[in-house]
């Protein structure tokens, strides 16, 4: 570090060039040689010559800066404290796309740490010739500063504010039509970062009319332009009912499912939360959902993915779904689901957050679920306190309905209540009284267990009738 | 004399008879008086009761006549009461009816419609299928096009190969690498040799600026005739023997400039490119393109539609908007045609065409 030091200070300029570029490599491999830049006291020389030299110097520099700024919130501060936030913003306005790209660079990665950081480089000024950067007609460029706006706007609502207040917005959504795959992941998750943070701010990304065209984003080649559409699109419906509205008219919830289906993994979870918040608004948000054959989709999510994370997001995507009425509970029931949902609460090597989901999920269906073949294999290998429900659910059908007494019979399910043992007077033996009093008192003890040895004892201590 | 006698000889007769019976009589005379009081007593008792019935009757008829018109009156009340009763109990009933029937549109309309809820999920699920469709033909466009361009890569990878290995290409006395004699065709590089281009190394082309000058506009169009690009004359260069000027004033001399006179320097049609100059600028500034009709004319806005009377094949018929007399010579009473003796006056020129009403005949 001694050594690159003077060499910045050499008269030839392409040692000089060649010198910040070693300083940016090394600082960029490393953390510790990162901090050891920044202790060799060499930013303040770069800082200063900055802003006097040519456009390669300034592209090294800025290399410099971006690579020392890179590792951690208190290199990053280091930076700012030697006011080199303002020499960047000046190269911000240089003409050479290069020095742009490269400065745009180092104060994403600056703001990407925390809020004070982020604040640092808006005081600064950079927001109005980021978006400037936004327009111009190099692609790297536009990537760059699509991602600085993204790593700005992320931290707080008032900092997404002023993003919007330069009018980003527009210009963003202009964006996605390019058919440049990386440009559209900035551009995606620059929009997501926007619209996460209030109802406002999601209305105003929505009035930009980006529906349906990110719709299409969502059918891209690339794996991550879908996850950041998915997120974007999941941003925003997580808001109101009423935006969740709008993205099922059009056709919103239709296009994530297919996403859902085409891809693996971690792409899938926002797509998958997404469907989640949009069922919790209201029952016909949920049912819209249902319609678009969300369902099947989600069970087949629960099943194959391998991640505790990702299947506790589905599991609770379909207690969002099937809470509301017995129409819905029955729609998620048909697919099945439910005994995964439970053998995933039993599993002992599911996650605690996994079990709750998966509990929370089971109950909430359970209670409003009337269709009784889904019900019927609960019976026999649920726990007590998910039994309690479902014994509860039998007993407010089955008064009321006779082929389902029947079938209810036939399929043993009566001879495995009477085998439960429920405390006298909880609500688990009310439940199994009023299912008795469904049946006629032979039928009730015919099934009762214990019966065949009460009827072998009544033979033995029967007398005939002396002849 | 003689009654008197009579009388005289009945008197003691009747002295007796008079004394017997009043003694006699005395006998009775407590019995009969007290039988007499208990007549009369019974009779007058009879008489006191009778009159006391008929007071009793009297009495009562006048308490039944006030009884019965108390009673009417408290009839009436009653009835009115119940009247009124019945009268809001039905109107009650035929409330509740009503209220029924609006409060189940209400909500079957209003709060939870049911068809539209259908309708709407209906809606949902078609666009859901619209949607999926258009998706599925972009992914497959972009794919295509993909494909395209892969091929194009690839074709222009392979002819920029063949365009380098054109001197691989075979000759009528010597094969080729890729024209085996031993093959029966000729491989598909040999044919791709033979169409492609034989490849020169290229020197950095030489970009001419072209100034835009007064010379583009002139007729001569050669290059020669004014040099374009910046070429200086050679530094040292022997002065040619003889009555010659110096090369610079001779080329200064030749290359100047052409220095047209104003009159040539405006183009030919100026007026009217600065009417039309005139005219953009009023289409820029003007909010509203139409022209402003006196308001007679406002309601003329109707294409006139010709009847197919009077128009031919070729286009509307002559007669009935050019002539209306008939071309008919042997009709006619003279051969001269109508002569104008008084002029048409001046009175309905300008009917209708005012901007107001105002000092017309109403």
């Amino acid at each position: 570090m001694s050594l690159l030091r003077p060499l910045l200070l050499d008269v030839v300029p392409t040692i000089q060039q060649t010198a910040a570029l070693a300083l940016g490599r090394l600082a960029n491999y490393n953390g510790d040689l990162a901090e050891a830049v920044v202790k060799g006291d060499i930013l303040p020389q770069l800082v200063y010559s900055l802003a006097e030299q040519n456009r390669f110097y300034k592209k090294a520099a800025a290399f410099v800066l971006r690579a020392v700024g890179k590792h951690s919130p208190q290199l990053a501060q280091a930076i700012v404290d030697c006011g080199a936030l303002d020499t960047l913003v000046i190269c911000l306005e240089d003409f050479d796309p290069g020095v742009k790209e490269a400065a745009a660079w180092a104060l994403g990665y600056i703001a990407r740490h925390n809020a004070e950081l982020s604040q640092a480089v808006v005081d600064a000024g950079a927001v109005p010739l980021l978006v400037l950067c936004i327009q111009e007609p190099e692609i790297a460029l536009k990537r760059i500063a699509a991602s600085a706006l993204s790593d700005i706007s992320k931290h707080s609502p008032e900092l997404a504010q002023t993003v919007v207040d330069v009018g980003a917005i527009a210009h963003l959504a202009q964006m996605i039509l390019n058919p440049d795959s990386k440009l559209k992941r900035q551009v995606l998750s620059a929009l997501s970062q926007i619209a996460k943070h209030s109802v406002d701010l999601a209305e105003m990304v929505v009035e930009a009319e980006i529906f349906p065209v990110v719709l299409t984003c969502l059918k891209d080649k690339d794996d991550y332009v879908k996850k950041n559409a998915s997120t974007l699109i999941r941003e925003i419906a997580k808001h109101t009912p009423e935006l969740s509205q709008l993205i099922v008219n059009t056709g919103g919830v239709a296009a994530v499912t297919d996403c859902i289906g085409s891809c693996k993994g971690n792409i899938r979870l926002p797509g998958i939360m997404m469907l989640g918040y949009v069922a919790a608004h209201s029952e016909n948000l949920a049912m819209a959902v249902i319609v678009s054959k969300a369902v099947p989709q989600l069970s087949v999510c629960l099943s194959e993915e391998p991640e505790d994370h990702i299947k506790a997001a589905a599991a609770w995507a379909l207690g969002q779904i099937g809470r509301h009425t017995p129409e819905h509970a029955r729609a998620v029931a048909v697919t099945n689901t439910l005994p995964v949902l439970l053998s995933l609460y039993m599993s002992t090597e599911s996650s605690e957050d996994l079990q709750t989901k998966s509990k929370k999920a089971i109950k909430s269906i359970l209670q409003k679920c009337t269709y009784l073949p889904a019900l019927e294999p609960f019976l026999y290998d649920a726990p007590p306190n998910i039994l309690k429900h479902v014994v509860g659910q039998f007993s407010k059908v089955l008064p009321y309905d006779s082929k389902a007494r029947r079938l209810f019979v036939t399929s043993g399910g009566l001879k495995k209540v009477q085998e439960i043992k429920a405390g006298p007077g909880s609500l688990l033996q009310e439940y199994i009284n009023s299912i008795n009093s469904c049946y006629p008192e032979e039928i009730v003890r015919y099934y009762s267990p214990g019966y065949s040895d009460a009827l072998l004892q009544r033979v033995d201590s029967y007398q005939p009738l002396a002849n | 004399m003689a009654t008197l006698a009579r009388l005289q000889a009945r008197s003691t007769f009747l002295v007796h008879q008079y004394y017997f019976r009043n003694s006699a009589v005395d006998v009775f005379r407590k019995k009969e008086y007290d039988a007499a009081v208990k007549i009369q007593s019974w009779f007058r008792g009879c008489q006191i009761r009778a009159y006391l019935r008929y007071l009793h009757r009297v009495a009562t008829v006048i308490q039944k006549c006030w009884r019965g018109y108390l009673g009417r009156q408290h009839y009436q009340l009653i009835v009115k009461l119940e009247f009124c009763t019945m009268k809001m109990n039905l109107y009650n009933a035929m409330a509740v009816r009503i209220q029924k029937r609006w409060r189940g549109y209400r909500i079957r309309k209003y709060c939870f419609n049911y068809f539209y809820l259908k309708e709407y999920l209906k809606a949902v699920s078609e666009t859901n299928d619209a949607i999926r469709e258009a998706l599925e033909e972009f992914a497959e466009m972009k794919e295509r096009e993909e494909k395209k361009a892969d091929l194009e890569r690839e074709e222009k990878k392979r002819d920029y190969q063949a365009r380098k290995m054109h001197y691989l290409l075979s000759t009528k006395q010597i094969p080729g690498i890729y024209n085996s004699p031993f093959r029966k065709d000729p491989d598909p590089w040999e044919l791709r040799l033979q169409k492609a281009k034989p490849l020169i190394s290229q020197r950095p082309k030489v970009k001419q600026k072209r100034d835009v000058n007064i010379s583009n506009q002139l007729a001569c169009t050669s290059a020669r005739s004014l040099p374009q690009s910046e070429i200086l004359p050679p530094i040292d260069r022997k002065q040619c023997q003889g009555p010659f000027r110096d090369i610079t004033e001779v080329l200064e001399q030749r290359y100047k400039p052409l220095e047209p006179t104003l009159w040539m320097a405006e183009p030919i049609n100026e007026l009217k490119m600065a009417r039309e100059e005139l005219r953009k600028q009023e289409w820029m500034r003007n909010i509203n393109d139409n022209m402003f009709l006196p308001f007679s004319s406002y309601h003329k806005n109707k294409k006139y539609i010709p009847l197919m009377h009077s128009s031919s094949k070729y286009g509307p018929n002559s007669y009935g908007s050019q002539h209306f007399r008939d071309e008919n010579p042997k009709k006619w009473i003279c051969d001269k045609d109508f002569q104008t003796v008084l002029p048409s006056f001046d009175l309905f020129s300008k009917y209708g065409k005012l901007y107001s009403k105002a000092g017309q005949i109403i």
